[in-house]
């Protein structure tokens, strides 16, 4: 198998890979250790008067 | 300097902000809309009165009317963003502009020289007639180097941030300047016939040309109006209730899906054209999952205020934000009910559409910056509120009584139109003559123009509110010496 071939392949199961990237990306979000930062996060604007 | 390295973010001194050019870019965003909706307000009267061109080339409907669009969208919309864009960007990254100065001025003033030659070039005649995307290619070409610094100068200032995390409003903003840029370029793409000539020949053509012409305006409803005005809600929103957005986590889901989904929704423009059917079969398919980023942020934008309601009974700024937000979810609603192939038999060319576009573009993006701009110009030059709370509430009315003019006349008129248009009699003929159904259309673009006339009073009253906050010199020195009071 050339690499160009190969490169065929994995870009033909595009639409694939987008969807796993959208679901890791949504696992991350509520992941529920992730839950304190993004609390956080949130008050980034209304900390910033000074 | 060595020293700063041992001080926390909470120790060090704030820096100094680039603020000229936004007070310059929220002054320039007014007089867009008004021009904007005055020059709004001059269509609507030649569709009732067809006389008022005055058998005048420059006057006519056909090029008016793009003058009306872009300086709705690019004009009062992309300077408000501009100015904003500069504004949370360095509060929530917590320094100072990237390039300063220099280049800030550089983007702002760039822009409304692009502006102000597509404008001209409408009025003379000169357009390559894409719509939302008339200008020639000299224009093209300056709009590209005034994006990319623009390009510049966000992530430039994202890149030094003191703050660790990149807030959401900035991914909102940056999203729009990438996609904004990605489709100017490709579908502007065109060769021109002389060095010295305004004429060009666009590089695509046919099928093709018309597929990337709304692959780049639908993306243009997308990232320029949604994306983009969603970051400003980001963060004006919250700013204005003073509570944090309500579910971080959600902002990063209808991000991501909202990116993901939109770039495809461009063929619901093109049912029943010699486009293949599986393009607007997948055109609409996309447009309807579209309802899910869309509601999300909707939910997250309302649910911000959940327990702090009342705030919209004394702070009517904040009302405009907060129905901004409801009549996203209306227009983000409708859209994709629209983009539905049956419904779109009915619906396409007729005056639905245009109706769907200023729920949008009055109820949304208008909205949504008056609310920006009643909290950014007190803000902005220290003032401790708004000249005339009043005269927010008068506007507010005044506004949202045009608006729901404007869009149940056009729902009348499209859905009247449309039914008049594939109406057939016994024998099978068509029942009525094309101009059977523009006289019948004629008492809703009466109203449509009452409904124009109102929203342009409306902000005529906010252009004085504001020329009155910004002149009202004596309240100043009673802010600098409380400065909680900018909270």
């Amino acid at each position: 198998m050339t690499l160009e071939s190969l490169h065929e392949l994995l870009a033909s199961f595009w639409t694939v890979w987008a969807v796993i990237i959208f679901l890791l990306i949504v696992f991350w979000a509520l992941r529920p250790r992730n839950k304190k930062r993004f609390e956080k996060d949130a008050r980034i604007p209304l900390d910033d008067d000074r | 300097m060595p020293s700063q390295a041992v001080l926390t973010a909470d120790q060090r001194p704030a820096p100094r902000y680039v603020e000229d050019v936004i007070r310059a870019a929220a002054i320039l965003t007014m007089f867009w809309g008004i021009a904007a909706f005055l020059v709004g307000v001059v269509i609507a009267a030649q569709l009732v009165w067809p006389q008022l061109s005055f058998d005048s080339p420059y006057l006519t409907f056909g090029r008016l009317r793009p003058l009306h669009t872009s300086a709705a969208i690019f004009a009062f919309g992309g300077t408000a963003l501009i100015g904003t864009a500069f504004h949370v960007v360095q509060r929530t990254c917590r320094t100072r502009l990237f390039g300063g100065e220099p280049l800030a001025w550089f983007v702002l003033l760039g822009y409304q020289f692009f502006i102000l030659a597509a404008a001209l070039g409408y009025l003379f005649g000169i357009t390559q007639s894409k719509e939302y995307a008339e200008p020639e290619w000299f224009v093209d070409l300056w709009l590209t180097i005034v994006w990319v610094a623009y390009l510049i100068t966000y992530v430039g200032t994202v890149m030094k941030r003191e703050e660790p995390h990149i807030y959401v409003a900035n991914w909102f903003y940056m999203a729009f300047i990438i996609t904004i840029a990605m489709l100017h370029i490709v579908n502007n793409l065109a060769l021109p016939v002389s060095i010295t000539g305004t004429k060009s020949y666009g590089a695509w053509s046919g099928v093709q040309d018309a597929m990337i012409q709304w692959w780049y305006g639908h993306n243009a409803v997308g990232f320029f109006l949604t994306a983009a005005f969603l970051g400003m809600m980001y963060y004006y929103i919250p700013k204005a209730a003073n509570r944090p957005v309500y579910s971080y986590r959600l902002s990063i889901v209808h991000f991501w899906s909202l990116v993901f989904l939109y770039i495809w929704a461009g063929p619901h423009h093109l049912h029943y054209t010699s486009l293949p059917d599986w393009a607007q079969t997948l055109g609409m398919t996309f447009s309807v999952m579209l309802w899910m980023p869309s509601w999300g942020g909707m939910i997250n934008g309302l649910m911000t205020l959940s327990g702090a309601w009342d705030k919209l009974r004394t702070d009517p700024g904040l009302r405009f934000s907060v129905t901004a937000v409801g009549f996203y979810g209306m227009s983000t609603f409708e859209g994709p009910v629209m983009s539905i192939k049956a419904v779109n038999s009915l619906s396409h060319y007729t005056d639905w559409t245009i109706g769907h576009v200023h729920s949008g573009a009055l109820g949304w993006v208008a909205f949504i910056v008056f609310g920006t701009l009643y909290y950014l110009v007190p803000t902005m030059w220290k003032r401790p509120a708004m000249w005339s709370t009043r005269l927010i509430s008068w506007h507010y009315w005044i506004a949202t009584v045009g608006i729901v003019l404007y869009i149940t006349a056009m729902w009348v008129s499209g859905i009247m139109q449309g039914l008049m248009w594939r109406a057939y009699d016994e024998l099978g003929f068509l029942q009525y003559s094309f101009v059977e159904t523009v006289a019948a259309m004629h008492p809703f673009y009466l109203i449509r123009l009452l409904g124009g006339v109102c929203f342009l009073s409306g902000g005529l009253i906010m252009a004085y509110n504001m020329w009155r906050t910004i002149r009202s010199e004596t309240e100043t020195l009673a802010t600098q010496t409380q400065p909680a009071l900018a909270a």
